[in-house]
């Protein structure tokens, strides 16, 4: 087991600095014109973070963030519940929620936005329909995986439909539902980046796509690596949490 | 199976009539969404004049192009990565949390370094879609059964034939859900891309219409995407359900 980590702690380390030589040598190749050095990117970063125009548009993409998260998982639970229980509406419902999960969101941002009109609520919106699919689907099979045993003693019990999901359902169903909220929560991030993107006057996204008009590289470089960061980092360690529920 | 159908058809045209109800009580309001039966009508208008065909060729080649391009390069790499033990073991975190990036993040990178052209979009596609097509080609190769790879090796086959007549035809399944996955990726990060930003394309004309108010050409547009992922997915996803069935995995 110590050897196990220390192995995978190894692999990790040379893939973070195979990824920092790739992206040196791609500097050394590119160039000034379009690209920055890792180093650079940092300092740049540490600059930035000491503006205070930064940590608005940051405290609004968390907020916005935060706010889609909440829903993402609130419906998608509820979705995933209720087909899991329902064999019929899950059978019918699962391909479509598939056939709904791999069409280009981005295309109805602008209905989003004639909804919501320009600001944080098309923001969460669009957030929160990235991610509300995917904690419905695994939500849905997790359920749906569940040993008959479990629910059959649940109704000798003769619990409640309320009891029931808090006593049983959810506990026997928590490793796969967890999975599905790591992939919501990575999708969310993504679906309010997107959007700050297409049309938001605050955030990181706004900022990314500013900073294009501006040719503003070093914002463009310094940006585009905080978001990497996070994203990489709370997924690493979701991804950890993930793998102890369904191993330990 | 033909009451699901009918069932899931129930859904569907509920949810349109829904649409349709809530648009002509105005509960939905013209400037937000006209109504269906008004979507479907520009739609088809749309179609018979031919309008857009050329941003929408231009679009759908982008896709295949992108699709192409990342399938190829998937399927060779992960067929060679599976021979190497340990490179894998290093790259496993970066495909574990690969799609927790926002990748669309680097297209204004990209649009700096390679101008505002197809480039970028296309790299956004293919970068989406490869990582799906890496894995899942690991995957399938992982389930080749011992016997077949001793097979190989008795029979003196060197490693790129035993690709070619072994293991990449056991794995046609995994490979054909590695076309799905990929497709999508491929269509998501290339229309995508002209939506955030670009000069033509099917994206592009959705976002220019928005900004126009222009909801005659924006939403059979959208419409015209919804049904040309959709489709793709369905055919696909039929297509692997005959391929698991024939081999009895289903």
């Amino acid at each position: 087991m110590q050897r196990e980590v220390s192995v995978s702690l190894r692999n990790m380390v040379i893939l973070i600095v195979g990824l920092f030589l790739f992206w040196e040598f791609a500097y050394l190749i590119v160039g000034e014109v379009a690209l920055r050095s890792p180093w650079q990117t940092i300092q740049v970063l540490g600059k930035l973070m000491r503006t205070e125009v930064f940590w608005l548009h940051l405290a609004d993409s968390l907020k916005a963030f935060a706010a889609a998260l909440a829903i993402a998982v609130a419906l998608g639970l509820l979705i995933g519940f209720t087909l899991g229980l329902h064999r019929l509406s899950g059978d019918a419902m699962e391909p479509m929620l598939v056939a709904l999960y791999s069409i280009p969101k981005i295309t109805l941002y602008p209905i989003i936005l004639l909804a919501f009109g320009i600001g944080i609520s098309a923001k969460v919106a669009f957030g929160a329909i990235h991610g509300i699919i995917p904690v419905a689907l695994f939500t849905l099979s997790a359920v749906r995986n569940i040993n008959p045993i479990l629910i059959k003693t649940g109704r000798v019990f003769k619990l409640s439909p309320a009891l029931m999901v808090r006593a049983i359902l959810f506990p026997a169903a928590v490793p796969e539902i967890f999975t599905g909220l790591r992939v919501g929560f990575s999708l969310t991030l993504i679906g309010t980046v997107l959007g700050e993107m297409f049309a938001a006057q605050r955030g990181l996204g706004y900022l990314l796509m500013n900073a294009i008009s501006l040719y503003n590289i070093d914002l463009i470089m310094s940006v585009t690596f905080l978001l990497v960061l996070f994203a990489a980092s709370v997924n690493g360690l979701l991804l950890a949490i993930d793998r102890r529920l369904h191993h330990g | 199976m033909s009451r699901l159908r009918l069932y899931q058809f129930a859904i569907v045209a509920g949810f349109i009539l829904l649409l349709e109800g809530l648009c002509l009580a105005g509960a939905i309001d013209k400037v937000t969404m006209p109504p269906p039966h008004i979507i479907v009508r520009d739609f088809i208008r749309m179609m018979l004049a031919g309008r857009y065909f050329g941003e929408i060729g231009k679009s759908l080649g982008n896709v295949l192009l992108a699709f192409a391009c990342a399938y190829v390069f998937g399927v060779v790499t992960g067929t060679i990565l599976h021979g190497y033990k340990s490179a894998r073991d290093v790259l496993d975190p970066l495909f574990a949390t690969y799609y927790a990036i926002p990748v669309f993040a680097f297209y204004p990178l990209f649009i700096v370094i390679f101008g505002l052209g197809d480039g970028p979009q296309l790299l956004i596609g293919f970068l989406l879609a490869v990582v799906a097509v890496i894995v899942t080609t690991l995957n399938g190769l992982d389930r080749v059964p011992l016997v077949l790879k001793k097979t190989a090796r008795v029979n003196g086959l060197n490693p790129l034939q035993t690709a070619l007549a072994v293991t990449l035809p056991f794995c046609a399944p995994y490979l054909l859900t590695a076309a799905k996955l990929a497709l999508a990726y491929a269509f998501i990060g290339v229309i995508g891309s002209e939506f955030i930003m670009a000069r033509a394309g099917m994206g592009y004309e959705i976002s220019y219409a928005y900004t126009n108010f222009d909801n005659a050409t924006m939403y059979p547009l959208i419409l015209l995407i919804l049904l040309l992922s959709i489709a793709a997915n369905s055919l696909l996803s039929h297509w692997e359900k005959v391929l698991l069935a024939r081999r009895g995995q289903k």
